[in-house]
């Protein structure tokens, strides 16, 4: 399975909003963080706001703002937004033309697709949130420190001027 | 088997748990005095009343020590409203010791409000005391809200697939 690309931007827009579900946010931030068309995510969004799950905040200060239940809503409902997924194989109308290498192809994608879309469904965005969370923490312990450790920062620098790893990871 | 749905549901017998009241939550070993309410909450999910079944689980799984096969029970103010049972199994399948949770129920009125996170806590720790690192269970692929509730505990795939065909009569 493949996400398509306004799929991909519907998860980093949805899961940025539902990380801080209180806060406007302009589809231009979203596509400045994340590197992307504002033009296209513009799109992804209004189509998100249709379908109930963030809604539009005119005005100055306006933007987009998270409306639906992180921990009800999964990657699952998001996706199906943007995808259609072909059923499995054994509910299929009809194998008309397809050879038997065809069909057989279509019985071990079937099986792919099928656990894909479990854990679709089984992963709610705030689960989601946590796993990021638990990612960044990761990187950060990973980031080496200086030989000396903290003493070596000079005087006058804060935490905004320690490198953090992104918040995201920019669509491919 | 793992049995738990975290969907709203209500039950007209019984006032709904709220998260506040867990605090005053207890989980201890199974007793046999507990068995019957165990054998209502699965009936309320499955429909069956599996009395044999449950008095062959409490056999085998009821002993309670801390090395032990677990079956635990969640208690509200002496009443029964959850269960979890679970063990280490060794070298099976080629894996290392590790603690399998095999059934994890919550009465319909006390969803919701944390009851179920509480007793996957009891059983986790019950594993680390008998030295095991990981913990794994198996559910249906479509039994998302299951699958939803332990993937919020920080489960994920784990390295085993579980494979399956029809035997021919």
């Amino acid at each position: 399975m493949r996400l398509q690309k306004n799929t991909s931007l519907a998860l980093y827009g949805v899961l940025e909003f539902a990380s801080d579900p209180a806060r406007h946010i302009s589809a231009a931030e979203i596509a400045d963080k994340y590197g992307v068309s504002s033009h296209h995510l513009a799109k992804v969004l209004a189509e998100l706001a249709r379908s109930g799950v963030v809604e539009s905040v005119r005005g100055a200060g306006g933007g987009y703002r998270f409306t639906g239940n992180a921990r009800r809503l999964t990657l699952m409902d998001i996706i199906e937004l943007f995808e259609e997924f072909t059923p499995p194989a054994a509910e299929r109308a009809t194998t008309d033309g397809l050879t038997p290498v065809d069909q057989a192809l279509g019985v071990v994608l079937s099986e792919i697709d099928e656990n894909a879309k479990a854990t679709f469904s089984s992963i709610t965005l705030a689960t989601m949130l946590r796993l990021i969370e638990r990612q960044q923490a990761s990187a950060a312990a990973a980031t080496p420190r200086p030989p000396n450790g903290p003493t070596e920062v000079p005087a006058g620098a804060t935490d905004a001027d320690t490198p953090r790893p992104p918040a995201r990871t920019r669509p491919a | 088997m793992t049995q738990l749905s975290p969907r709203e549901q209500h039950d007209g017998a019984r006032a709904r748990v709220s998260p506040d009241s867990v605090d005053a939550l207890v989980v201890r070993p199974v007793r046999r005095a507990d068995l019957d309410q165990v054998i209502a909450i699965d009936a309320t999910e499955t429909g069956l009343e599996k009395r044999r079944y449950w008095a062959s689980v409490f056999r085998r799984y009821g002993a309670g020590g801390s090395t032990e096969p677990q079956f635990l029970v969640a208690l509200l103010q002496g009443r029964v409203v959850g269960f979890v049972i679970g063990e280490v199994r060794d070298w099976e399948f080629g894996s290392p010791p590790c603690g399998w949770v095999f059934a994890i129920d919550v009465a319909p009125e006390a969803r919701l409000a944390g009851v179920g996170s509480r007793l996957l806590e009891a059983i986790s720790e019950s594993f680390r005391r008998a030295g095991v690192r990981k913990l794994r269970t198996l559910l249906a692929r479509d039994n998302t809200l299951i699958l939803s509730f332990f993937r919020s505990h920080g489960m994920m795939a784990g390295s085993l697939m579980s494979l399956e065909i029809d035997l021919e009569a």
